[in-house]
């Protein structure tokens, strides 16, 4: 593999965090969408569902694409010169993107799977509403979510390859470019293959971990 | 946004639509039929088969399809053997290769959702099916399969979708279904956002198509009218499908 394995080692850092940013952002948009899709008197319900079907539906290959190359456009013209957007940065959109879309319908879920009984006791203590879903909903709900939540990770890294196609130096582009240079595509692509199933397994073992420590309550 | 560029997309991709519906149909089929025998060993079989099945599933869905994609692509041509068998001649072109890597992959997820379909089939059923004095392969043909079946509907509407969503990783390998033809199109004008915007909307007019046509089937096929259960069941619809799995005990 030649002077490759250090390179694999840094394009797994890029992959890793590359997934771990727009996972977190994703978590923290989906549970600010969910929120406001399950809230009684909510007024973007059917914008959150808009948004949540149409990223549900469309390939990540090319919201990915859409936001390389309409953000490098969209970019210089805000600048008034030429900008490019880096390959990062249009992952970490795109991957938020589509992660919150998903989180958006998992948390959802959760929330709708926390009995109404609980909220009405909450609301009879007292408690507003910020309260309500801090103390009470929450808890709950995250607990419920966690298995499918932890399914979203393990896609999200899978689909962290898909931005190496628009140039982001992660696993998959390293295996392209040393498939290239060595003329030893099956050896580069299985490294890849290894190294992506290293980092699936590792989330599967935390979430596993974290279910066990978090099981749903009253069940 | 140039409202006639949008026009001419509209135009020119939908002639890609033939072969993202070929490659996701064919790759479905040959998947289905792959995982029909995979799910009966990985749920019954004796428990090395059973491993070996889930070793199968566990690094097909662990991996990126696009890794599997290049994987066949580029990496096969380098085992002199493979060049010089019969099999070159189909393994070197890219719709092959796409379609067989789909084909693994759609296998790999099919054979899980079915594999948890029948572990929730009743024991009960069986022992009736059993007691009846049918054969094996009678159970597992009329009995077993039929509502493990209803029970995969919906993750397996998951599975349809994720297929479709999917085929756009065949413009890697040159192939020009909708996304390839979009990235060319962008590439000629330069204009990304008119061009993406168009290709997918007519991916979400497909996967939404897919969605009905599996809600559909499940209501034709359900046998019991829970309200409860059918809002479950629009809820697992929902999500991509990566469920864990587990080594059997």
């Amino acid at each position: 593999m030649g002077g490759f394995t250090a390179q694999f080692a840094a394009a797994f850092m890029v992959t890793v965090s590359l997934g771990l940013v727009s996972g977190s952002l994703g978590t923290v948009i989906g549970l600010l969408l969910a929120m406001s899709k399950s809230s009684p008197a909510s007024r973007f319900k059917a914008a959150v569902t808009g948004y949540t079907t149409v990223v549900r539906g469309v390939p990540e290959l090319l919201i990915i694409l859409l936001i390389y190359f309409g953000g490098t456009i969209f970019a210089s013209k805000v600048a008034g010169r030429y900008v490019e957007v880096n390959a990062f940065t249009a992952g970490v959109i795109a991957l938020t993107v589509v992660f919150s879309g998903y989180a958006t319908e998992v948390f959802r879920g959760a929330i709708a799977a926390v009995p109404a009984g609980q909220t009405e006791a909450a609301k009879s203590l007292g408690l507003n509403a910020w309260q309500r879903w801090a103390f009470v909903i929450g808890p709950q709900m995250l607990r419920l979510a966690l298995p499918a939540y932890g399914n979203l990770w393990i896609s999200l890294f899978k689909d962290t390859a898909l931005v190496s196609i628009v140039g982001l130096t992660d696993i998959m582009r390293v295996a392209f470019v040393g498939a290239g240079s060595l003329r030893a595509p099956l050896t580069f692509y299985l490294a890849a293959s290894a190294l992506y199933l290293s980092l699936t397994t590792i989330t599967l073992l935390s979430i596993r971990l974290a279910e066990r420590r978090y099981p749903a309550l009253g069940r | 946004m140039n409202l006639s560029l949008m026009f001419e997309a509209m135009m020119v991709l939908p002639s890609g639509i033939g072969l993202t519906l070929t490659l996701t149909v064919l790759s479905l089929t040959a998947g289905f039929l792959l995982s029909v025998p995979l799910a009966f060993v990985r749920a019954f079989g004796r428990p090395s088969l059973s491993l070996a099945v889930l070793a199968y599933t566990y690094v097909i869905r662990g991996t990126p399809m696009l890794v599997q994609l290049f994987l066949l692509y580029y990496g096969l041509g380098q085992i002199e053997a493979v060049r010089a068998s019969a099999f070159w001649v189909v393994l070197r072109d890219p719709f092959w290769c796409a379609l067989f890597a789909f084909s693994l992959n759609s296998a790999a997820h099919t054979t899980e959702i079915l594999c948890r379909g029948l572990q929730s089939v009743p024991k009960g059923v069986v022992e009736a099916a059993v007691a009846l004095g049918l054969k094996r392969l009678q159970i597992a043909r009329l009995v077993i399969f039929p509502i493990a079946f209803r029970i995969s509907l919906p993750a397996y509407g998951n599975e349809v979708v994720g297929m479709i969503k999917g085929s756009s990783l065949a413009s890697t390998v040159t192939l020009l279904e909708i996304t390839g033809m979009a990235r060319q199109l962008v590439s000629s004008t330069f204009a990304p956002y008119e061009i993406f915007i168009v290709a997918g909307a007519i991916y979400l007019a497909l996967t939404t198509l897919a969605v009905k046509a599996t809600q559909f089937l499940e209501r034709r096929l359900s046998t019991d009218d829970h309200p409860k259960r059918r809002g479950k069941v629009r809820f697992r619809l929902a999500l991509p499908n990566h469920e864990i799995t587990t080594p059997v005990p």
